[in-house]
């Protein structure tokens, strides 16, 4: 049989399409977004992204409601804004299958917290499903679909950065050639949450679990792997992978369904063994519920609950064989990611800083502003935080001090979260600055449409958010249309609704760089003349990839391969060294 | 003993590295055999440190290649070569593009790169190989190619058919630029 090689995002997309599918809906996150861009190649799927987590999954929610299958995926952390519809549609089940895909991030290689997923498992009471490669990822995809609608429940999918962005051989398989229309069907008793359903929802939730647990021990893909029978060891998902590694003649019980456990698969495995490990990265969640059965084991006692597991990890976490780890001495200079050149955000956090503005920031490529020698950015939480976290800082704060708080956002960021932050702050009177910085794309996680853009997921024209007039609407007095290659003004505008004891919000409206359409017109590269450049390194202070400073001759170079023209760096020399290459 | 072979390809964003490991690991499928690829995007597209991990044999389960077993350290910049010497096997071997990125730090002239990095590779790592990739992928005819070249380099030193190696490209390049890199994975094989 052929086989290709595909990541775990492109499996599970593969997985949704043999599944016959017929929506998905996502909001892009770090490591899920591929999955909605791999699914857009199978036309039989309507594929979408959403403003925030949340309407994805209440966009899934109705297409299951009226019969489809769906597939709903985002980043763990987009699980905590989906959480309100997941936790009652836990308790309504489904039409067609539901499935959730979290993608978490141990180690946290492009996240803000390393949380495990898997307790949203338990805490909402929805079956989990972990794959351990690529072709599991596909298959638990399609089995996924048909436990939902077997069991009448959504369910959750697993994945790990390492799953997600590996890639593996796979088999693949064919779509059912017929799917039914889906139809209405008026179910309310199943269907409205009103306390008087949902108390009898409740109760089948709770069988329901029962039944998967006892189902669940009999299932092939919890499977027991015979070694030399000397220890067992309890694991799943990317954790099996690196125990084959480094216990390569362990008897290993692989779950591949971690909520609700096998519990009687579980107590006959752990009877065999005098030591039992549990492997497992992040928390204890495995462990602790093998523990509340009474079974002693090894596990987060010596792993550590915090980063990824690896192979080297373990075998010094569990048994103190030194492993070596990459060169992290001072002597390297590090590699952090950097704005692009020409990047419309480095004017603004260059004009925070010189205006000394306390930034209340947010999650996108500005939270780059927060790299030295920008260094402009001091708080970061969540999406949506910092339009709230200004409110909050400017009810405590002296007249003085709350006029130096100035919350910064990006578009995309703006419409998941931030909006409400917004009404807030107009509403209770809050004296804080926003910028929104509208560059028509969610960037930070490699430029995918959203409402600004005026595109959708597959580059079908789409109506463009006005954002303007959405400030405007929610009772914004002072809204400021500001080109950030233009310090000064940038600086002007910035101090001026610094002062201002009102609410006001700046909207930047220059492109991200990457975008190819939204830059046609390309501006040749600078170069500095070097009978001008006095060796004073004001360039430097805008962190442009595109400027290096040469220690030897005491001069600025920039690489015009690179170099995008925006001309930021022209304005901040004193000496007017920056000039435009010629034909 | 395992017989699996662990390839770490490293450098920086945008240099072609992603690429890279694509045609390795496509390479590996066609010879048959398992093959398992990992990479750490993300953040690192925007000029950050870039790292790709292949693993290949009769069965690979980890994708993370084990700490201290990597075979070849395929690096496409001097400096990220550095960081990852730790990971080598002691007997292992460094292909090295001849190439250095400055980091922020030190465009901006506030830490120095680090010096004499081909000497001191090849020091440690006696059987390693360090290829003027800009010079040859410019005498092929496009500056671009410097990927190309370096998979030539590479090739030699593995164990599977240059068809294989060509028929890979054919699958992974587009048409129009198929020619330049053709030429540009030839120069890389001379490399020696
Ligand atoms: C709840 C949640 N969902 C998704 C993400 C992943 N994520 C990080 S930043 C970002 C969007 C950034 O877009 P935008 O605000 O437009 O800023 P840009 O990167 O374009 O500058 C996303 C989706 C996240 N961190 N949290
Ligand atoms: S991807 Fe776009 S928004 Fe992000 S740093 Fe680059 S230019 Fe700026
Ligand atoms: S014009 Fe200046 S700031 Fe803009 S990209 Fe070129 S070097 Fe960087």
């Amino acid at each position: 049989m052929k086989k290709v090689l595909l990541s775990g995002n492109e499996a599970i997309a593969r997985g949704t399409y043999e599944a016959g599918a017929l929506v998905a809906c996502a909001y892009p996150g770090t490591p899920s977004t591929e999955i909605l861009e791999n699914i857009t190649q199978y036309k039989e799927i309507d594929a979408s992204w959403a403003p925030n987590e949340k309407v994805a999954l209440e966009v899934g929610i109705g297409a299951c409601f009226g019969g489809a299958r769906a597939l709903v995926t985002m980043k763990h952390v987009g699980v905590n804004v989906a959480a309100d519809p997941l936790f009652t549609l836990a308790y309504t089940g489904v039409r067609g299958g539901l499935v959730l895909v979290t993608a978490d991030d141990p180690e946290l290689h492009s996240s803000q917290n390393e949380q495990d997923n898997r307790n949203f498992a338990k805490f909402a009471k929805v079956p989990m499903l972990e794959p351990a490669d690529s072709q599991e990822a596909l298959e638990y995809t399609k089995l996924a679909f048909e436990i939902s609608e077997k069991f009448d429940t959504p369910v959750m999918l697993r994945s790990t950065t390492r799953i997600s962005h590996s890639k593996s051989a796979v088999v693949l398989g064919k779509r059912p050639s017929e799917i039914p229309q889906p139809k209405l069907e008026r179910n309310p008793a199943k269907l409205v949450m009103l306390p008087g359903n949902a108390r009898k929802r409740h109760l089948i939730v709770e069988q329901r679990t029962l039944d998967l647990e006892e189902w669940g021990c009999s299932q092939p893909f919890n499977t027991i792997e015979k070694g030399d029978g000397k220890i067992g060891v309890i694991t799943s998902g990317v954790s099996y992978q690196y125990v084959k590694e480094t216990l390569p003649d362990a008897d290993v019980l692989k779950l591949g369904m971690v909520y609700p456990l096998p519990k009687q698969l579980i107590r006959d495995f752990a009877a065999k063994y005098d030591t039992l490990y549990v492997i497992e990265e992040l928390d204890p969640f495995i462990e602790e519920q093998v523990r509340a059965m009474g079974i002693e084991v090894i596990g987060k006692d010596k792993l550590s609950i915090c980063g990824e597991l690896t192979p080297g990890r373990i075998k010094f976490q569990l048994f103190g064989e030194e492993a070596p780890a990459e060169d992290t001495s001072e002597e390297l200079p590090p590699r952090p990611p950097n704005m692009c050149p020409g990047c419309p955000h480095r004017g603004v956090f260059y004009e925070l800083k010189k205006a000394k503005a306390f930034v209340t920031g947010d999650i996108g490529c500005y939270t780059l502003g927060f790299m030295p020698p920008l260094s402009a950015m001091d708080t970061c939480i969540c999406m949506g935080a910092s339009v709230g976290m200004a409110t909050g800082m400017t009810k405590v704060l002296s007249e003085e001090e709350q006029r130096k708080v100035v919350a910064v956002i990006g578009d995309s960021t703006f419409l998941h979260t931030g909006v409400n932050g917004l009404m807030d702050m107009v509403y209770n009177k809050s004296k804080a600055t926003l910028i929104i910085l509208d560059n028509r794309i969610t960037a930070m996680t490699g430029r995918q449409e959203n409402p600004t853009s005026g595109y959708q997921l597959n580059e079908m024209e789409a109506p463009r958010v006005d954002m303007e007039q959405l400030c405007r609407a929610v009772g914004v007095k002072h809204v400021t249309i500001l080109d950030p290659y233009d310090l000064e003004m940038t600086g002007k505008v910035i101090r001026a609704e610094m002062a201002r004891p009102e609410v006001s919000v700046i909207i930047t409206t220059k492109p991200c760089m990457l975008v190819p359409r939204d830059n046609q017109n390309p501006r040749p590269p600078l170069f500095v003349d070097h009978d001008k450049c006095t060796g004073c390194r004001a360039c430097l202070q805008i962190g442009c990839p595109a400027i290096t400073f040469d220690v030897e001759n005491k001069k600025a170079i920039v690489d015009k391969i690179i170099c995008t023209g925006c001309k930021v760096c022209q304005q901040t020399c004193g000496f007017d060294a920056f000039q435009e290459c010629g034909e | 003993m395992s017989d699996v072979k662990n390839i770490l390809l490293a450098g920086v964003g945008g240099q072609g590295i992603l690429l890279a490991s694509e045609v390795l690991s496509e390479v590996v499928l066609m010879a048959g055999l398992d093959v398992k690829k990992n990479e750490i995007h993300g953040m690192s597209q925007r000029g950050g440190s870039v790292v790709s991990h292949v693993r290949y044999g009769k069965k690979v389960f980890s994708s993370i290649i084990p700490e201290g077993d990597v075979d070849i350290l395929f690096s496409f910049e001097l400096l990220e070569a550095c960081r990852y010497l730790p990971l080598m096997r002691k007997n292992g071997r460094v292909i090295a593009n001849n190439w250095q990125i400055s980091p922020p730090s030190v465009a901006r002239g506030v830490q120095a790169y680090p010096e004499k990095l081909p000497e001191k590779i090849c020091e440690m790592y006696p059987e390693s190989l360090i290829v003027d990739g800009l010079e040859l992928a410019l005498a092929a005819g496009n500056p671009k190619t410097v990927n190309t070249v370096l998979l030539g380099a590479l090739s030699n030193k593995l164990e599977f058919k240059k068809e294989m190696w060509l028929e890979a490209l054919e699958k992974m390049i587009p048409a129009r630029l198929l020619d330049v890199n053709l030429n540009a994975f030839e120069s890389g094989c001379q490399v020696c």
